[in-house]
C-alpha cells in the first residue's frame, strides 16, 4: 500500500519534470526571447548584451534550465518582464483569488450534484428525473463564455442584481470580493455540475441493478438504509476519479470565466501573459497548473485506493 | 396434512412490447408449498422458474409487472402489499439464497456486518448476542474459524464459502420459507456437493420450507420432496420427485431426463430438437407442440390443461401422456461414440510448464520466465490423431491454462509442444506462421463473448476462409453454407446476428467458424456448460458426428464428468496443473483410480434421487501448489505418511492402460473407500 503510494507521487513528479521541460523547451524554440521583447526596438548591441547579462540569458540553456527548476521548487520563478517584479509576487494574489473562485464553484458543485444524481437516478425515469435530466443535459452544453454572457445580461443588465464584471483592485479581503464572484462561481458551476450529476446518476443507476442490492432489498432492508449503506458507498467509488477529471477540467473554466468577468485571478493573468509575451509568467503559471492537475488526481487515486476494500486487501496480499 | 404456508393462485406476470401488446412470462400458475417440505422448480432457461420464485417474496423485476393472481404467504398477498410490509416479511419469514453470492453480497461490507443487519432487522438481540448468533451462524454452515471471516470482505472469500455466507445470512432471520435460485449452479462439483449437503441437513434441522430453483435435474434430484417442471410460463408437470423424475410421464420431462449424460453410461445422450418459444410467440395450442415426439392434431390448436393423476398424485399438462405412462422407463437409447483414433501422435506435449508469475525486469530483459513452483507443472501427454481427450479438474486445475498454452495464447515456461511428431510449434503466437495457426482452433465456453455481436453468421465464418484459404465471391458463400448445413443451421442463418440466435444456435456458428479452418485440432473448452442440458446434449452430438466426418482431434475441457464420459476416448484428471491421471475413459471412470479422480466421480449428481453423492475430502481451495511431494496431498484422505508431503508420486500402470500417479500400490486403489 505505501509502496503504491509512493509509486504514484513518483510518477507525479515525473510528470510534472517533463512538463517543466516542454515548457521551457517551448519558450527555448520560439523566436526571440524576454530580452528582445523587453528592449522591443532598441534590442541591439550593448544594450541586449547588458539585458541578456542582467537576466542572466547569456549561459547554455541547460544551465539556465537547472537553475530555473532549482528555484522554481523553491517557489522562486524569477521575475515578469513587464512589471520587472518578482514573478511569486505577481502570482501570490491572483492565485488566491482563482483558488477562492474554484473552491466555492467545487463546494458548491459537487454536493448539488451528488444531490442531483442521486435522485435523477432513484426516481429513474420519473418525474424528478424527467425534469432534471433535461436540465443538465442541457447546462452541460452551453460553453462558460456563453452562459457568462447570458448571466451577465440577464442578471447584471436587466434585473442589475449583481455587477457584471468584477473592478475590484487584486488584493482585495475575502468579504469584499464575495459579491462579485456569484455570477462567476454560478458559470463555472453550473456545467461542471451538470457532468457530474450525470455521472452520478448512471454509476447509482447501474449499481441499483446490481444482484446485491437486489439481494439487499430481499433481505428485508428498508429503503433509504439501503440506499446509504449498499448502494452509495459502492455508486461514488467509481464516481471519484470522475470528479477530479472534472475538477481539473474546470481548470480551463476558469480561465475563459475569469476573462469574460475581467476577474484577478490566475485565469485573466494567462492570457494576459501570454499576449504580452511575458514567458517567464507563462512558464511559472503552466507549472502551477499542471501541478494543480497532477495532485488533484493523485488525490482521487489514493482516495479511490483507501475506500475500496478490494484494492486495499489486493495491495496489502501482493 | 401439512400446513400451506405459501400459495400461489393464477399469477400471470408479463411485460408490454414496444408495440403495446401484453406478453406473459408466467402464464396462470397456481401452487403451493407446504410446511417442512423442500419444491424443485425446474426449467430450462427463459422457463420463468426465476421469476416465480421472486414473486414468492412478492418481488416482480423493474420493466415487469403483475398481471393478475395473487401469491399468498399465511393467506396475505404479498403482491399488493406496500414496501414497509414487504420489509418485516423479507428476510424474516422468508428468505431468499441468491444464485451468484459472489454479486449478491454487497462488496464494501464486511461478512460479519451483512449478517448482522439481517439480524438487527429481524431479531430483538442486543450487540453481544448478536455477535454470538453472527459465530453460530457461520459455524452452522461450516465456514472454519467464524469470527475471523466476519472480518473479511466478501472478495477474499472463495466461491463456495460466498455461497455458504449467503446461506448463512439468509438464516438469520430463522425464515419458515427459504427460496434458492440456482443456488449451486456456479460452483464445481465437489463444492455442489458439499453445499446441497448443507441445505438438506439444513432443511431436516431447522423445519424450514425451501424453494429449490434449478436447471439441473441432478441437483433437484437430491434435494427436493416435490418438483414441479416449468415450460415456457406455464407448469406442465408437478408431483412427488421420485416419481417424476424415475417415471416421466411429460414429453418434456422424458426428452429431458434422455438428453442428459450419465455417469454409469458410455456414450452420447439423445437430444431433443428445437427450443422453448420466445414468449409471446404461441398464440395457440400446446406450447410444446414444436418439439414433441408424442404430439397429436388436437395439441396444435388446443392447449391442455392441468390434470390431477389421483394415483400418481401429480399434475400433468398433456393430453398424450397415458402413451408414455406404458412405456415409461427411460431407457436411454444412446449412441456409442465411435472412436476413430489412430496410432499416430498429432500433438505431443513434454514436460509442459506455465507460469502465471510476473516477470522480473531481469528476466524481461533475457526473455525468460523464472518461477520455482509454476501453475501448470511436468505435463507429458501424447494425443493420437481423430482422438477426443479430455481434460478434468475443478477451476484452478489448470485445465484451461494448458488449452491457452496449445492454441499459444499463453507462453510456457518451460516444454515442448510438438505438432504431427515432428514440427515444433512456438510458444508465442506471434511466432507461428499462418498454417500453424491454422491447425489448432477454438470453442470457446461462452458464444455470447466469442462471436462479434456487430457481424452477421455470414461474416464470422467468412473469416477464417478468407484468411487461411483467401476465398472470394461465389466460392465463399458456397463454403460458407456448406458449412452452415454441417451444423445443421440453413441458408437463411447467413444475414442474422448472434443477438437474433438461441443459445444453441450461437454455439452451432461457433462450431462452424472453428471447422472452417478445416483445422487437425479442435480445442473445446468447457462448450457445453452455457447451454441448457436438451441443447447440450445436441452440441455433443454434432461434434462427434463432425469428428467422424472430418477426422479432428479434440482437446475436450469440462467439469462435467458425465459429458466427458459421454463424448471422450480418453480422459487426463488434473489438480493444481499437475497430472493425477491418465488413461481410457472407460478405464478412469472404475477403480483403481486416483484418489481425486475418486473425489471428483464421488461428487456428480445423477438426475436420480435415489443415487446420492458420495463425499471423500473436504472443498477447501488450496491457493497455489504445495511445493514438494504430491499435488493432492492437502486434501487426500488416503495419504499414507511423510512420502506424500516429499516426493513426486510414481506413474503406476494398470493391465487396461491407464496411469495413475500416486504413492498407493494399486491393489489398494482397487478398493472404493468407504466412508
Amino acid at each position: 500500500m505505501l509502496f503504491l503510494i509512493i509509486k504514484r507521487i513518483l510518477l507525479g513528479l515525473i510528470t510534472l519534470f517533463i512538463v517543466s521541460l516542454i515548457t521551457f523547451v517551448g519558450t527555448e524554440i520560439l523566436p526571440g526571447d524576454a530580452c528582445t521583447t523587453y528592449l522591443e526596438r532598441q534590442a541591439f548591441g550593448e544594450q541586449l548584451e547588458a539585458c541578456y547579462n542582467r537576466l542572466g540569458l547569456n549561459v547554455p540553456a541547460y544551465e539556465r534550465y537547472v537553475s530555473w527548476a532549482l528555484n522554481a521548487i523553491q517557489g522562486d520563478f524569477g521575475y515578469s518582464l513587464s512589471g520587472e517584479m518578482p514573478i511569486k509576487d505577481v502570482l501570490g494574489p491572483k492565485i488566491k483569488n482563482s483558488l477562492v473562485l474554484a473552491s466555492a464553484a467545487i463546494l458548491i458543485g459537487i454536493p448539488i450534484a451528488l444531490i442531483l444524481g442521486i435522485v435523477t437516478a432513484l426516481w429513474r425515469d420519473r418525474l424528478p428525473d424527467v425534469a432534471i435530466s433535461t436540465v443538465t443535459i442541457f447546462a452541460m452544453t452551453i460553453p462558460e463564455f456563453i452562459s457568462a454572457t447570458l448571466l451577465i445580461l440577464i442578471v447584471a443588465i436587466w434585473l442589475e442584481w449583481l455587477p457584471g464584471i468584477v473592478i475590484v483592485p487584486t488584493d482585495v479581503t475575502f468579504f469584499e470580493l464575495l459579491p462579485n464572484i456569484i455570477l462567476p462561481v454560478i458559470a463555472i458551476a453550473m456545467i461542471m455540475t451538470a457532468h457530474m450529476a450525470r455521472m452520478v446518476r448512471s454509476s447509482v443507476i447501474q449499481v441499483m441493478a446490481s444482484d446485491y442490492v437486489q439481494m439487499a432489498i430481499l433481505k428485508g432492508v428498508p429503503y433509504w438504509k439501503m440506499v446509504f449503506k449498499h448502494v452509495l458507498p459502492n455508486a461514488l467509488l467509481p464516481a471519484i476519479n470522475v470528479v477530479a477529471l472534472t475538477i481539473a477540467w474546470l481548470l480551463g473554466g476558469v480561465v475563459v470565466t475569469e476573462v469574460v468577468f475581467n476577474y484577478p485571478g490566475l485565469g485573466r493573468l494567462v492570457i494576459e501573459s501570454i499576449s504580452n509575451r511575458d514567458l517567464p509568467v507563462v512558464q511559472a503559471l503552466a507549472l502551477i497548473l499542471a501541478s494543480i492537475y497532477v495532485s488533484i488526481n493523485l488525490l482521487a487515486d489514493l482516495m479511490t485506493l483507501m475506500l475500496n476494500p478490494r484494492l486495499k486487501t489486493l495491495q496489502i496480499r501482493k | 396434512m401439512f400446513e400451506i404456508i405459501q400459495n400461489v393462485k393464477n399469477l400471470s406476470i408479463g411485460f408490454r412490447s414496444k408495440k403495446g401488446e401484453e406478453i406473459l412470462i408466467l402464464k396462470n400458475i397456481s401452487t403451493n408449498i407446504k410446511k417442512g417440505e423442500t419444491v424443485g422448480i425446474v426449467g430450462e432457461s427463459g422457463s420463468g422458474k426465476s421469476t416465480l420464485a421472486l414473486a414468492m417474496m412478492g418481488y416482480v423485476k423493474h420493466g415487469l409487472y403483475t398481471i393478475g393472481g395473487k401469491c399468498e404467504f399465511n393467506s396475505s398477498n404479498l403482491l399488493t402489499m406496500n414496501s414497509r410490509e414487504l420489509e418485516k416479511i423479507r428476510g424474516r419469514k422468508i428468505a431468499m439464497i441468491p444464485q451468484n453470492a459472489g454479486q449478491a453480497l454487497t462488496p464494501n461490507l464486511k461478512i460479519g456486518y451483512q449478517i448482522d443487519e439481517a439480524l438487527q432487522l429481524h431479531s430483538n438481540l442486543n450487540k453481544q448476542q448478536r455477535d454470538e448468533k453472527i459465530s453460530e451462524l457461520l459455524n452452522k454452515v461450516r465456514l472454519p474459524s467464524p469470527d475471523t471471516i466476519a472480518l473479511r470482505y466478501p472478495h477474499e472469500l472463495s466461491g463456495g464459502q460466498q455461497q455458504r455466507v449467503a446461506v448463512a445470512m439468509a438464516l438469520a432471520g430463522k425464515p419458515d420459507l427459504l427460496l434458492l435460485d440456482e443456488p449451486t449452479t456456479g460452483l464445481d462439483v465437489t463444492t455442489q456437493a458439499h453445499v446441497l449437503e448443507l441445505l438438506k441437513f439444513i432443511a431436516k434441522d431447522t423445519g424450514t420450507s425451501m424453494v429449490y430453483v434449478s436447471h439441473d435435474l441432478g441437483a433437484i434430484a437430491q434435494v427436493s420432496d416435490r418438483i414441479i417442471v416449468m415450460y415456457s410460463g406455464e407448469i406442465v408437470l408437478e408431483g412427488p420427485s421420485r416419481s417424476i423424475l424415475k417415471k416421466p410421464i411429460h414429453p418434456y420431462t422424458f426428452g429431458l431426463l434422455k438428453s442428459i449424460p450419465k455417469l454409469s453410461l458410455a456414450g452420447l445422450p439423445e437430444s431433443m430438437p428445437g427450443s422453448q418459444p420466445q414468449p409471446g410467440s404461441i398464440s395457440r395450442g400446446c406450447s410444446f407442440y414444436d418439439r414433441c415426439n408424442f404430439s397429436s392434431d388436437k395439441c396444435k390448436n388446443n392447449s391442455p390443461d392441468l390434470e390431477y393423476l389421483e394415483d400418481l398424485k401429480t399434475s400433468i399438462k398433456c393430453f398424450n401422456y397415458k402413451n408414455l405412462m406404458n412405456d415409461n422407463e427411460v431407457n436411454q437409447n444412446v449412441k456409442k461414440i465411435n472412436t476413430n483414433s489412430q496410432d499416430k501422435e498429432i500433438l505431443t506435449l513434454s514436460e509442459v510448464s506455465i507460469s502465471y508469475a510476473k516477470q522480473k525486469l531481469l528476466d524481461q530483459v533475457f526473455n525468460k520466465i523464472t518461477d520455482d513452483n509454476p501453475t501448470v507443472k511436468d505435463i507429458n501427454i501424447n494425443i493420437k490423431k481423430g482422438e477426443t481427450i479430455a481434460l478434468v479438474g475443478e477451476s484452478g486445475s489448470g485445465k484451461s491454462t494448458i488449452l491457452k498454452s496449445i492454441a499459444g495464447l499463453l507462453r510456457t515456461k518451460d516444454g515442448i509442444i510438438t505438432f504431427d511428431q515432428n514440427r515444433q510449434l512456438p510458444s508465442d503466437l506471434k511466432l507461428r506462421n499462418p498454417n500453424e495457426l491454422r491447425i489448432i482452433q477454438l470453442i470457446f465456453q461462452n458464444p455470447d463473448e466469442s462471436l462479434n455481436p456487430n457481424h452477421t453468421v455470414e461474416e464470422i465464418i467468412s473469416q477464417p476462409l478468407k484468411l487461411y484459404f483467401g476465398l472470394k465471391g461465389e466460392e465463399l458463400k458456397k463454403n460458407i453454407i456448406e458449412l452452415l448445413e454441417k451444423v445443421r443451421l440453413g441458408e437463411f442463418y447467413m444475414s442474422r446476428y448472434p443477438r437474433q440466435l438461441s443459445g444453441g444456435e450461437k454455439q452451432r456458428v461457433a462450431v462452424a467458424r472453428a471447422f472452417a479452418a478445416k483445422p487437425d485440432i479442435i480445442l473445446c473448452d468447457e462448450v457445453t456448460s452455457a447451454l441448457d442440458v436438451s441443447v447440450q446434449a445436441a452440441v455433443l452430438n454434432l461434434l462427434q458426428q463432425l469428428k467422424e466426418d472430418f477426422g479432428t482431434t479434440y482437446i475436450f475441457v469440462s467439469h462435467d464428468l458425465a459429458v466427458v464420459r459421454a463424448i471422450s476416448d480418453r480422459v487426463a484428471v488434473l489438480y493444481q496443473g499437475r497430472l493425477c491421471e491418465v488413461g481410457p475413459s472407460k478405464d478412469v471412470y472404475q477403480f483403481p483410480s486416483h484418489p481425486y479422480t475418486e473425489v471428483l466421480l464421488g461428487a456428480v449428481l445423477e438426475p436420480d434421487p435415489d443415487i446420492k453423492p458420495k463425499l471423500v475430502a473436504e472443498d477447501i481451495v488450496e491457493e497455489k501448489p504445495p511445493k514438494k511431494g504430491c499435488s493432492f496431498q492437502g486434501r487426500c484422505s488416503r495419504i499414507v505418511g511423510d512420502i506424500c508431503k516429499n516426493e513426486i508420486p510414481p506413474w503406476q500402470l494398470t493391465t487396461s492402460g491407464n496411469s495413475i500417479r500416486c504413492h498407493i500400490p494399486l491393489k489398494e486403489l482397487q478398493k472404493a473407500q468407504i466412508i
